[in-house]
């Protein structure tokens, strides 16, 4: 028989969650394996709201096991290292993104592409080495192998920081290996939400020019004023879309409903990028001619892998870059949920687990 | 009231072909003519002229922006008559070609890059407006007028018939093997259709030293794609044990299919970090499965035949590897036929109108 969530692993921990699709959140008692030689322990102090969060308790995606504990943007501090490790010691602040395991042996894991792997284990609703299902970081503590621990420079707040773990590196990612950073390129930003407003300063850090495009035109404001874009689009206005013909050498589009492409790939100049990383339930229209007369492309990005998240983590603390946040109580979560499919937040809600995540 | 000169007015040089006069797509022939040799003008016999499924789509206004009467044919082979005194490129006597295009902005960011396709403000070979407002036309006729910098020279090696698709076809393949890095050691591509396009990838991809698996519909295809061309492996992509697999397998695919098809079983085969290569042109939308995508990393890119310095580039490296296309040679009054038997895939895999000696024939 099955061991129960609070006795398969020798240490107690509590957290928030989902029993079920209707993804209401609760208290929960579960376990945390030992620290084993690799592992890192961490009490969490902050973890981020993702809308993949929202999509895993609801099982929009059918892949959801209950109980399920979500949170993949966890940062805190150490409280215990096993023997082997070498990069962390207790007090230092850490973080945990989207992932805690893979294979390290194909080809991805070599090149430091862990996110890529086919065995990629995520932080939470996967199947870890053990067996047992992996728990996220709406709970008090994490334990994770040390290769999937970032570590959080003081010069970055931890509750502005944390959205950077999965947020911040979904965008950053593709910015680089798409070739998206270089002066004097102009790339278009779709969506401003947690990603897209995090991807408006990873763009401007690196000097490029930023146009926003969004259905909503009251966001123009905050995203010329207080995100420093450099110019902005209703997309839903043909004749602003019109005149942004072929001025675009990228776009980043972080919307995850339904939307059209055409639109998208018109702005692109020749040989210009659209890079996917929000996820639609059903497939995008995509129509061909567009993209063979200007030898033009659609790809897709997720996350990064570690050696990158690191390097983005450590880039956002030299260039003051952290998400715009509103800060909750563990008890308000559900309340944030329902706010959240509604977009209502500016940007990212993020859970102040160490004050406010209490003992059931 | 200003009244348009007539086709064989226009230009002060009488010419001759055959032209489809509305979406019936029927070509009969048509007396015309084309402008005096310029000062970087090549004029040249035309000796023999592809059929591309491009030719069909326009002739039957596929794509919905068609003007009549229209002269198709953008795989142009022949030899030059007269010159321009500004040519420095050939001589009369040169074996020549034009492809897709025959002209374009010349300042341009595209073209300062010598990727005069992908400017804005290139000049399609057939049915499109030229610099002095009238329509161009293209190779099923007696002969061509274009400017130097649109002429290729063929190499001496290259046989006329079996050269002219690579004009189109082979060049809409030979581009994106290169642009998109698939030709190196050890990748392995994948190429959808083998028809006229599909064929010369496979030759082209075996001639960089790659390894190549054939997508296709037909299991009959099978034989020729291993045996004759050289392809290393078969998929025949109804079959899901095969597709199966070969998930994850592939650097790259080019995919050739004109018509619109699903593109997530493709998608599957590539390996993470993989580009699908979209060089058919399907008039309907396809739909994109994101997931996928995100999940790999990959990406769906198109590409549209190449400038002029790869098209040269192109021929030579051809004429190296004895590339040729396989080619079913006909006479100018077979040309409806052929174009029923390609809109059906009937045809081993491109049909080369025979110009120089039958057009001649049809003129009354």
């Amino acid at each position: 028989m099955a061991k129960s969530p609070e006795e398969e692993h020798p240490h107690e921990a509590f957290g928030w969650a989902a029993r079920d699709q209707s993804g209401i959140l609760s208290p929960f008692k579960f376990s945390r394996r030992a620290t084993g030689e690799q592992d890192v322990k961490f009490k969490v102090q902050y973890c981020g709201i993702c809308h993949s969060d929202y999509h895993s308790i609801k099982n929009e995606w059918g892949s959801s096991t209950y109980p399920l504990l979500p949170g993949h943007e966890i940062v805190g501090v150490v409280m215990e290292v096993g023997r082997k490790v070498k990069r962390f010691n207790v007090g230092d602040k850490v973080g945990v993104g989207c992932m805690v395991g893979a294979c390290h042996t194909c080809e991805n894991c070599e090149n430091d592409l862990e996110n890529y792997c086919p065995k990629m284990i995520l932080t939470y609703n996967s199947i870890y080495y053990d067996g047992t299902i992996t728990y996220g970081g709406y709970s008090n503590i994490m334990v994770a192998d040390e290769r999937y621990v970032v570590r959080i420079p003081d010069a970055l707040p931890l509750d502005a920081a944390a959205p950077l773990l999965c947020a911040g590196i979904t965008v950053y990612s593709p910015l680089k290996y798409y070739g998206l950073t270089k002066p004097g390129m102009h790339i278009g930003i779709v969506g401003l939400g947690g990603l897209g407003h995090v991807a408006v300063k990873f763009a401007k850090a690196f000097g490029v020019k930023v146009t926003v495009i969004s259905t909503s035109p009251s966001k123009r404001k905050e995203a010329v004023e207080h995100l420093g874009a450099d110019s902005f689009l209703v997309s839903r206005d043909l004749e602003q879309m019109q005149a942004a013909t072929a001025t675009m050498d990228g776009i980043v589009d972080t919307v995850s409903a339904q939307h059209p492409l055409l639109p998208l790939i018109n702005i692109l100049k020749p040989h210009g990028k659209l890079v996917l990383v929000g996820a639609p339930e059903k497939p995008h229209e995509l129509p061909a001619f567009p993209l063979l007369l200007g030898r033009k492309m659609v790809a897709g990005s997720t996350i990064g892998g570690m050696k990158e998240t690191q390097e983005m983590v450590d880039f956002a603390a030299k260039h003051n870059i952290t998400a715009d946040v509103e800060v909750i109580p563990m008890d308000y979560v559900n309340t944030a949920m329902e706010r959240l499919v509604k977009a209502d937040v500016r940007y990212r809600f993020v859970i102040d687990i160490g004050n406010t995540l209490r003992a059931p | 009231m200003k009244i348009t000169k007539s086709h064989e007015e226009e230009h002060p040089v009488k010419a001759f072909g055959w032209a489809a006069r509305d979406p019936s797509g029927h070509l009969s022939p048509f007396n015309f003519s084309r402008r005096e040799t310029g000062e970087t003008d090549v004029r040249f016999k035309v000796l023999y002229c592809g059929i591309c499924h491009s030719d069909l789509h326009n002739i039957k206004n596929d794509w919905g922006f068609s003007t009549y009467p229209l002269v198709p044919g953008h795989e142009i082979v022949g030899v030059v008559t007269e010159i321009g005194k500004k040519v420095k490129k050939v001589k009369v006597g040169n074996k020549v070609g034009v492809g897709c295009f025959v002209g374009a902005c010349n300042t341009c960011d595209m073209c300062s890059q010598d990727l005069e396709n992908y400017c804005a403000n290139m000049i399609w070979t057939y049915g499109c407006t030229c610099y002095d407002g009238t329509t161009t036309y293209g190779g099923y006729s007696d002969f061509m007028v274009a400017d130097e910098r649109y002429i290729v020279c063929i190499p001496e090696n290259l046989p006329l018939d079996g050269g002219a698709p690579l004009l189109c076809a082979g060049i809409a393949v030979y581009s994106p093997l290169k642009h998109f890095g698939f030709v190196k050691q050890g990748a392995h591509l994948g190429v959808v259709g083998l028809g006229g396009l599909g064929h010369l990838a496979v030759k082209f991809a075996k001639a960089f030293g790659i390894k190549v698996t054939v997508i296709s519909t037909s299991p009959s295809k099978k034989g020729e794609a291993m045996d004759y061309l050289g392809a290393d492996s078969f998929l025949v992509s109804s079959n899901a044990d095969q597709m199966q697999a070969a998930k994850g397998t592939m650097d790259g695919i080019i995919d050739t299919i004109a018509v619109a098809h699903p593109l997530m079983p493709l998608i599957d085969l590539l390996k993470s970090q993989g580009t699908l290569v979209m060089v058919g042109a399907p008039d309907k939308p396809l739909e994109l499965p994101v997931f996928p995508l995100l999940m790999g990393r990959k990406s769906v890119a198109g590409s549209a035949v190449g400038g002029m310095k790869e098209m040269q580039e192109m021929l030579d490296f051809a004429a190296e590897h004895n590339i040729t296309a396989e080619v079913e040679v006909i006479s100018m009054d077979y040309v409806n036929i052929a174009m029923e038997r390609l809109a059906k895939g009937n045809v081993r895999y491109r049909f080369v109108i025979d110009v120089g000696n039958t057009l001649g024939a049809t003129q009354t």
